[in-house]
């Protein structure tokens, strides 16, 4: 059968590989002890326990909140640098490597670097966070900043708008697609900070989960709670994809899908 | 006694920095000419001459680097913010921000004039009907042709009621037809409403159509022939004029890189 709806193709091609990784991982569990690899069932109740239990879910919100805390916080300091240096050639000279250093340090170090630093759990986390995220939020909004056009920054400047002005109706505008793909790009790479920033150095959320569950050797456990992260990411993807879709409802379909 | 001209150049010259750093080149060379409240003035030369330089200088967006500019007793360039609604600029491709609606497009200058919104709307609706584009308010740029996207651009430039306009060969990337219909209508609106305007071309039939007077310039940007055209001498006595500015054009060197 060939579905012409490409929407719809895309999905049934997602649903079958899924599909065929969740059949290949129960067959797995019919050959490997329970605690390699559970059944399919046991991990599927497990997330839904995480869901279920308020408890459990409290933990979920809890990361889900340090992962929006340190994007947010990352992106107001990243918009700010990328419009300062962008405006000022010597600035730039100044912060570029600076930030270039920041983007080769290793999560992992700025894990440790937080630990002796700070002492209140949820400052280091969102410290880290921040200091992960920071240089590709403000390379992302710089770039979206120098792709203004000249042209339409000519035309604008003919009617001799304040800086206020000039920044509401053509900077704005200019640069909300570059922040849209920073925040797809960085929340992927939120997630994963996060949970090494809480297997580390933090009392409660799924990376603190995720290391009680490798203390009592539950992969079960350790997999529902992969899972529930994954999810969220894919949600708040999901979100940011419909809202892209709606700020960039401008431009031809043809564009959009590009 | 003549009346003192609205525009005024005063021997104005125009330096920039070489590309490879090693001196300057000269755009306008001290360029002295002037222009009277309601007249258009078309000024013609080739690819290069420093037409465009010494449009941008009489906008205001640059400083001349000698010389004087007076537009009806005020410099554009240091008192920037006086020519604020007062110079409407058509410029050679649309310029439409593309994340606007043909309507706000022209609404454009009208938001950074501060203007009231509902009284605003009734502008820009006005304008586009008398351009033609009843009908098409709400459509985005991308779905609009060549010609429609420039008589929103200059409906956008019309709808700011300037007193002066400036016209960068506003309809040379149009057809034909579009652009000899485009150009009635422009004039038309010029006329009816007293506008004083520069108008850019590197046609000679339409810069004869176009202006009261014409202005052929010399690379640098220098007056090298000024012709004052009538109604008889556009439909009778075209030829000699044309023959005249193509002489004259024909006497200057081909343009070298700078």
């Amino acid at each position: 059968m060939v579905i012409r709806n490409p929407r719809l193709r895309q999905a049934a091609q997602a649903a079958a590989s899924t599909l065929v990784m969740l059949a290949a991982w129960q067959v797995a569990s019919f050959f490997f002890p329970e605690y390699l690899f559970p059944p399919v069932q046991t991990i599927a109740l497990r997330t839904f326990g995480i869901f279920s239990d308020p408890t459990l879910l409290l933990e979920v919100l809890s990361t889900a909140a340090r992962i929006f805390g340190g994007l947010f916080g990352a992106f107001i300091l990243g918009a700010l640098l990328a419009v300062v240096i962008g405006r000022s050639p010597f600035i730039e000279s100044y912060f570029t490597p600076v930030l270039v250093f920041l983007q080769g340090i290793p999560a992992l170090s700025w894990v440790v670097i937080a630990i002796i630093w700070f002492h209140g759990i949820e400052f280091r986390i969102l410290f880290i966070m921040v200091m992960t995220t920071l240089p590709a939020f403000t390379f992302q909004i710089l770039d979206a900043y120098r792709s203004m056009s000249k042209d339409l920054f000519e035309m604008t400047m003919s009617f001799r708008p304040s800086g206020w002005m000039l920044f509401r109706v053509l900077i704005v505008p200019t640069i909300v697609p570059g922040i849209l793909t920073a925040w797809k790009v960085n929340l992927g790479n939120a997630a994963r900070v996060v949970v090494v920033a809480e297997l580390v150095g933090a009392t409660g959320g799924v990376g603190y989960q995720l290391l009680l569950q490798q203390q009592l050797f539950d992969m079960a456990g350790a997999l529902a709670w992969t899972l529930v992260l994954v999810l969220f990411v894919l949600v708040v993807q999901t979100v940011i994809v419909a809202l892209e879709s709606w700020v960039l409802r401008y431009r031809p379909v043809s564009e959009r899908v590009v | 006694m003549n009346a003192k001209p609205f525009i005024h150049f005063d021997e104005v010259t125009k330096d920039f920095p070489r590309p490879d750093g090693k001196g300057t080149f000269t755009a306008v060379d001290r360029l002295t000419f002037d222009i009277n409240q309601g007249e258009v003035v078309a000024v013609l030369g080739k690819t290069g001459c420093g037409k465009s330089t010494m449009f941008n200088l009489l906008a205001g967006l640059i400083e001349p680097t000698s010389g004087r500019i007076d537009v009806n007793g005020h410099d554009p360039f240091k008192e920037f913010n006086y020519f604020r609604g007062r110079i409407g600029i058509v410029f050679q491709s649309d310029r439409l921000m593309p994340w606007r609606s043909a309507l706000d497009n022209v609404l454009l200058g009208l938001q950074i004039l501060n203007k009231d919104k509902k009284e605003s709307e009734a502008i820009a609706r006005h304008w586009l009907t008398r351009l033609g584009l009843s009908g098409h308010e709400n459509d985005y740029p991308h779905a609009l042709s060549g010609g429609m996207r420039q008589r929103v651009s200059i409906a956008r430039a019309f709808a700011v009621e300037p007193e002066i306009l400036l016209c960068d060969e506003p309809f040379s990337s149009l057809d034909e037809m579009t652009a000899r219909d485009l150009r009635q209508e422009f004039l038309r609106l010029v006329r009816q409403n007293n506008k004083t305007a520069l108008f850019i071309t590197h046609h000679i039939n339409e810069a004869i159509d176009v202006g009261d007077r014409v202005l052929v310039f010399h690379r640098p940007a220098r007056i090298a022939f000024e012709a004052r055209i009538d109604d008889a001498s556009r439909q009778s006595g075209r030829k000699p004029i044309q023959d005249e500015i193509l002489k004259v054009l024909s006497l200057e060197a081909p343009a070298a890189t700078p």
